[in-house]
């Protein structure tokens, strides 16, 4: 009977245990190992000296499809530089009832200065919390960002793992020879990373 | 007064407590039933909502709601209260008036069904599905009107209009094409719906559906022999007129796999697009109120209600039990439905109500009343189930010989008319 095929699939999905859909472990910290590309919250990384990574090129404001981020350059202090180079970012704003998490800003970045974390759980209440600025995003010098008070950072050994991120670029455009080797600079509290593994296949 | 009183049992209800004295604890309970009756449904529909995203999430592999109280029972308050203080929003170009009498005429004939349904009493022995209720005798039911089944009818009729004036005063198209929508499949599946319960009544030669339980109750379906099985109407009808009623409830609920209405994917929501805060409420509330009394109605009409053995304690519990029981079952079976099946194409719809349901439910209720003649006239029973058998096969073929003129013609004409087109566009 091909019709009533359907109902004994349905019927045998109904005691199949485990659920392929795994509970939200919030009770115990919601802090599962995450995948090594996860998007979660920005972070606004600086050197291992401790100068910021952003030099305020806005080019992260100009690639948001969802227009959520607010950059203004200014020049460097000369007597007490932020950045190495000319410009720094002094407005960093990014609005997350806006953000979609694309990953967008940090394949413009040529820095490396905005990273997207593996923190995922913040719900604010309202709509001048979504608005986390540079006080927020710029990571202290112990390498972690501002915690908010709607962020859960109660298991401090696996949050901090989580809020450095995955970079792109192995290979820098693409050039295989570059394919395993380390192109990009080292990141205050975490170092510099150990390149990805090389990849195989045709991928 | 004791005319009074003899009218209105008349008129009203057949039940013990409105004949003869008719006074102050009469009228208490039946407020108290009343009350009790709405209590019972609004509960229910909310543990069905919970029952039916728990399950179809089990049938999906995943775990439902489980985060608002244990096993996530609270979810549905928690949506309903969200509900209540979300903003109300009428469209510029709504019809205000009917825009907001429409949930109500959704959400009114939904709960009135529900009277008419025996939720319990002792159909066990010489009670006739009467219990003691405060020293008075009654029915476990709020109203057995003698046109009870006429009322359920007439009520999933009127629940139609709650949807298409909800589709039509939305001033949107979207809502506009799922009250159309809905027009057509109520039309349709009514007529199949009208006949399956018509075998159901010429079982029990009453429309109340107080007497169709009593009549369903005990053992003993004997038209081949006892076999000891109970007298349920789904065995002493033939199944058919169930599988029909079930078919055409579920299209006049319209719930999967008949929810053209508010087909999501195509639609958006169909009629309560534009609805939102209490009103969307009232429109979500009565979707599942329907389900719980078709289920209800399909119990009553067809497994005998609350009718069933008594096995330890008092008669009235388990009449109770008993309906719970079947009730559950169906209501498994409409989720089940919805985890299955996907939603039928619109011509399915309409060819599977005209063409499937409504000449199979007129021949099988032809049949019915054959052997229910054959029985009075103490014919031999296997001639008259050959001989009906034999009218309702050349009547089949007759119909399927128009169906098959009708459709070779339409094609002729779709190929002449395409024939033509072509010419002028070459």
């Amino acid at each position: 009977m091909g019709y009533l095929d359907g109902f004994k699939v349905t019927f045998k999905k109904l005691l199949e245990f485990p659920r392929l859909t795994k509970n939200y472990v919030k009770d115990e910290g919601g802090k599962r190992a995450k995948p090594a590309r996860l998007h979660g919250r920005h972070v606004l990384n600086r050197y291992e000296d401790g100068m910021e990574k952003c030099i305020g090129c806005e080019l992260c404001a100009g690639v948001c499809p969802a227009k959520c981020i607010y950059v203004r350059g200014a020049d460097n202090p000369l007597d007490n530089p932020v950045s190495p180079g000319e410009r720094y970012g002094f407005i960093y704003e990014i609005n997350y009832l806006r953000c979609i998490h694309c990953d967008l800003c940090v394949e413009a970045c040529p820095t490396e200065a905005i990273t997207e974390s593996k923190l995922f759980e913040f719900s604010f209440t309202n709509r001048a919390d979504a608005i986390y600025t540079k006080a927020e995003l710029v990571v202290d010098d112990d390498g972690l960002p501002q915690q908010l008070p709607w962020e859960d950072w109660s298991d401090l050994d696996l949050v901090a793992a989580a809020t450095s991120a995955w970079v792109r670029a192995t290979s820098p455009s693409g050039v295989a020879d570059y394919e395993g080797k380390v192109a990009w600079s080292g990141e205050l509290g975490f170092g510099v990373k150990p390149p990805e593994p090389a990849q195989e296949g045709d991928d | 007064m004791t005319s009074f009183a003899s009218l209105t049992s008349q008129v009203f209800a057949l039940d013990p407590l409105l004949i003869g004295e008719f006074g102050w604890a009469e009228v208490g309970i039946v407020v108290l039933k009343a009350v009790v009756t709405f209590a019972i449904l609004l509960v229910s529909v909310m543990l069905m909502v919970w029952f039916e995203r728990k399950l179809i999430a089990d049938m999906q592999h995943r775990f439902g709601p489980n985060r608002a109280g244990p096993f996530g029972l609270l979810q549905t308050l928690a949506d309903g209260t969200k509900l209540f203080f979300k903003e109300d929003l009428v469209p510029d170009r709504a019809d205000r008036v009917v825009f907001a009498l429409a949930p109500y005429l959704s959400l009114v004939p939904a709960f009135l069904t529900f009277a008419v349904v025996p939720i319990g009493g002792g159909f066990d022995g010489e009670k006739n599905g009467t219990v003691e209720l405060f020293g008075k005798e009654t029915y476990l039911q709020l109203a057995d009107p003698p046109i009870g089944v006429l009322l359920i009818l007439a009520m999933s009729s009127i629940a139609v209009y709650g949807i298409i004036l909800a589709g039509w005063s939305s001033g949107s198209k979207y809502p506009l094409l799922g009250a159309v929508r809905a027009s057509a499949q109520m039309v349709s599946y009514e007529a199949a719906l009208g006949l399956s319960v018509v075998a159901v009544v010429l079982m029990a030669g009453s429309l109340s559906t107080h007497d169709i339980v009593l009549q369903q109750s005990g053992s003993g379906f004997d038209l081949f022999g006892d076999f000891g099985l109970p007298r349920w109407n789904l065995i002493a009808t033939g199944v058919v007129p169930f599988v029909i009623f079930l078919i055409s409830g579920t299209a006049e609920a319209n719930r999967p796999p008949f929810d053209l209405v508010e087909a999501e994917q195509e639609l958006v929501g169909g009629f309560n697009t534009e609805y939102s805060s209490i009103r969307f409420a009232f429109f979500y509330l009565a979707e599942f109120m329907n389900t719980v009394t078709l289920s209800a109605i399909i119990v009553t009409l067809f497994l005998g209600g609350p009718a069933g053995p008594t096995l330890a304690g008092p008669a009235w519990l388990w009449g109770i039990v008993w309906f719970v029981l079947k009730l559950f079952v169906f209501l498994f079976t409409f989720v089940w439905f919805r985890a299955t099946l996907p939603r039928l194409r619109y011509d399915q719809l309409m060819n599977l109500g005209w063409k499937v349901l409504i000449p199979l439910s007129l021949a099988w209720l032809l049949l019915l009343g054959a052997i229910n003649i054959g029985r009075d006239e103490d014919w031999n029973l296997y001639v008259v189930m050959g001989a009906s058998f034999a009218v309702l096969i050349i009547g089949w073929a007759a119909i399927a010989g128009a169906l098959r003129v009708g459709q070779a013609r339409h094609a002729d004409e779709e190929a002449a008319d395409s024939g033509d087109t072509e010419g002028v566009l070459v």
